[in-house]
């Protein structure tokens, strides 16, 4: 009898790979070799690190990157704690929970652009609903978005509106997942509240946190959307991102530089993300 | 219900409704204002209720540019997540059943998908030299490329619990590979498809990034580009634009309401030890 073929043919993954391969591996191989060149998407001409040293000499540029990481460690930091603490709140038999889960949720599935015009709206310096209100409490509202200072965390809080909703359904499903005998077993040994939620329910709630903390770094360091939609990177380059300064730097034709920064977003995820996925892994659940 | 439940229960319900209600109300009611109305960016209640006046007015804009970008949108969405579906849920089905020095590669690549921003410059020259660029085509393709990671991970887990003694039964009756996968495997499968289609046509059709760099030009606009565009120039008529955005906002808000389990089922997928 002639080997017979398996029933799982290796053709069924094709399609899918000719299509990952072309659009997405393809591009991020090129991309390392096209951010070494002046490139009008026709000619190249290598130029070795010069779009890497630009981007390191130029203020502006420089401020992108520290911009990035700032948004992203602290939409991270807010929609980890938060997510948890509102978590633990709606599962803990309070009147209408499941309305409270519904509409904290809604936000996450709008679009970004209709939240960030809204929200710019919202924060105008003088008339919108904000100061209007900070204003009738005796309060003098800053410029939200005016304010060179504060225009990034401004960005954060609307990124924090539109996103907590994601990590509280992510840890209320990591909650379910907790076996109720732990529970029981530490409610018996006399543990107060505190204790409960700080060795019991923080420790096996973990797999959510980890997924918590990756999605929300990951989105975070590539944020462009909403920043688009409320600053456009301003006032001058001070809510700028690297996502956006790609986006700058291509529509100015500097495509080269655009492909670099995108190298250096490429690498500065990496860096970030793998050794915090490494030390969640290695570090055990002690109870 | 303790008293005290009830209480912060109330409580709640007050904080979230300013926090997350609001914003929503303040679309509403300056989508039905008239222009010297919405121009005060005020929360009253309108003078004058015009949701419909307003309604036409900004499907009119620019030569019904509107409804041009909800067709636009409606074809990329319902075309990518179809191949999606199909493609993801086949390669779940090969990285599931047959274990080899390949799923190395695959989780690889999954990996780098659900991590890696896209190039986008060197994208735009692949899709140039491939003749899709500026194209609903290139579009819908780069929609599959990016989803795909999520797809498949999702697929994966969910066929690891569809037992295999139903393939080896149809493989027994004389089945061929692709009528075990469509006829047997792939009708199982039904719960995780719709979470994904869901999930997926949401993500797709919010997208803004991808079709601002990848479909640049008038006539293949998109429905969260019209909002861009509209928002230079609406500078002077929020009405407009806030009726653009209450639009925009109804599909995934209907989605929602039917199919609120899935979404929730899909996005906190890894939550939980698997």
């Amino acid at each position: 009898m002639a080997t017979r073929k398996s029933p799982y043919p290796y053709w069924f993954v094709l399609p899918a790979a000719v299509i990952f391969t072309a659009l997405f591996l393809v591009p991020t191989a090129a991309s390392f070799w096209f951010s070494l060149t002046r490139w009008d998407l026709f000619t190249t001409q290598f130029i070795g690190l010069d779009n890497y040293r630009q981007f390191f000499r130029e203020p502006f540029l420089i401020q992108g990157l520290i911009n990035t990481i700032i948004y992203a460690v602290t939409t991270s930091v807010t929609k980890t704690i938060l997510g948890l603490l509102l978590a633990v709140l709606l599962t803990s038999g309070i009147w209408a929970q499941g309305l409270l889960r519904t509409v904290i949720f809604f936000p996450v599935l709008v679009s970004t652009i209709g939240v960030g015009i809204t929200f710019s709206v919202l924060m105008h310096p003088t008339r919108g609903l904000i100061n209007v209100t900070l204003a009738a409490m005796g309060i003098h509202g800053p410029g939200w978005l005016t304010d060179p200072a504060l225009a990034l965390y401004s960005i954060v809080l609307v990124d924090l509106w539109k996103g907590i909703g994601l990590a509280t359904v992510i840890y209320i499903a990591g909650l379910a997942s907790i076996s109720p005998d732990y529970i029981e077993a530490a409610r018996i040994d006399g543990a107060t509240r505190r204790q409960m939620f700080f060795r019991v329910t923080v420790p096996l709630v973990k797999p959510a946190t980890i997924t918590v903390v990756t999605l929300s770094l990951i989105g975070g360091l590539r944020s462009f959307d909403l920043i688009w939609a409320m600053t456009r990177g301003g006032p001058g380059f001070s809510s700028d991102v690297l996502a956006s300064v790609i986006y700058k730097q291509y529509q100015a034709g500097f495509y080269g530089l655009s492909t670099a920064g995108n190298v250096i977003l490429f690498v500065l995820i990496g860096a970030i993300i793998l050794p915090i996925t490494a030390w969640f892994n290695r570090k055990e659940v002690d109870l | 219900m303790t008293r005290r439940q009830l209480y912060i229960g109330i409580a709640s319900l007050i904080a979230c409704g300013l926090i997350f209600v609001l914003p929503f109300l303040f679309i509403f009611i300056t989508a039905a204002k008239t222009k010297q109305d919405a121009a005060s960016l005020t929360f009253t209640l309108p003078q004058e209720w015009r949701l419909l006046q307003n309604f036409i007015e900004v499907i009119q804009t620019r030569n019904y540019m509107l409804l041009l970008a909800y067709f636009n949108s409606t074809i990329i969405t319902v075309t990518a997540v179809s191949l999606l579906v199909l493609l993801g849920a086949m390669v779940g089905y090969i990285l599931q059943r047959r274990p080899s020095g390949w799923n190395r590669i695959i989780y690889g690549s999954v990996l780098a998908g659900l991590m890696i921003p896209p190039a986008v410059v060197p994208t735009i020259w692949v899709l140039q030299s491939i003749g899709l660029f500026k194209s609903i085509t290139g579009m819908i393709l780069i929609q599959v490329a990016y989803g795909l990671a999520f797809t498949v991970l999702m697929f994966r887990s969910f066929i690891a619990t569809i037992p295999r003694d139903l393939d080896e039964a149809a493989i027994i009756d004389g089945a061929k590979p692709l009528q075990i996968f469509f006829r047997v495997v792939l009708p199982l499968l039904k719960p995780v498809t719709v979470t994904i289609i869901v999930v997926q046509s949401i993500a797709i059709f919010n997208d803004f990034t991808n079709p601002l760099y990848y479909l640049p030009g008038r006539e293949n606009v998109t429905v969260q580009l019209t909002l861009y565009n509209f928002q230079g120039q609406f500078q002077t008529q929020y009405n407009l634009l806030f009726m653009n955005i209450l639009l925009v906002t109804i599909p995934p808000l209907i989605v929602f309401v039917f199919f609120n389990r899935q979404i929730v089922a899909g996005m906190t997928a890894g939550a939980v030890k698997g």
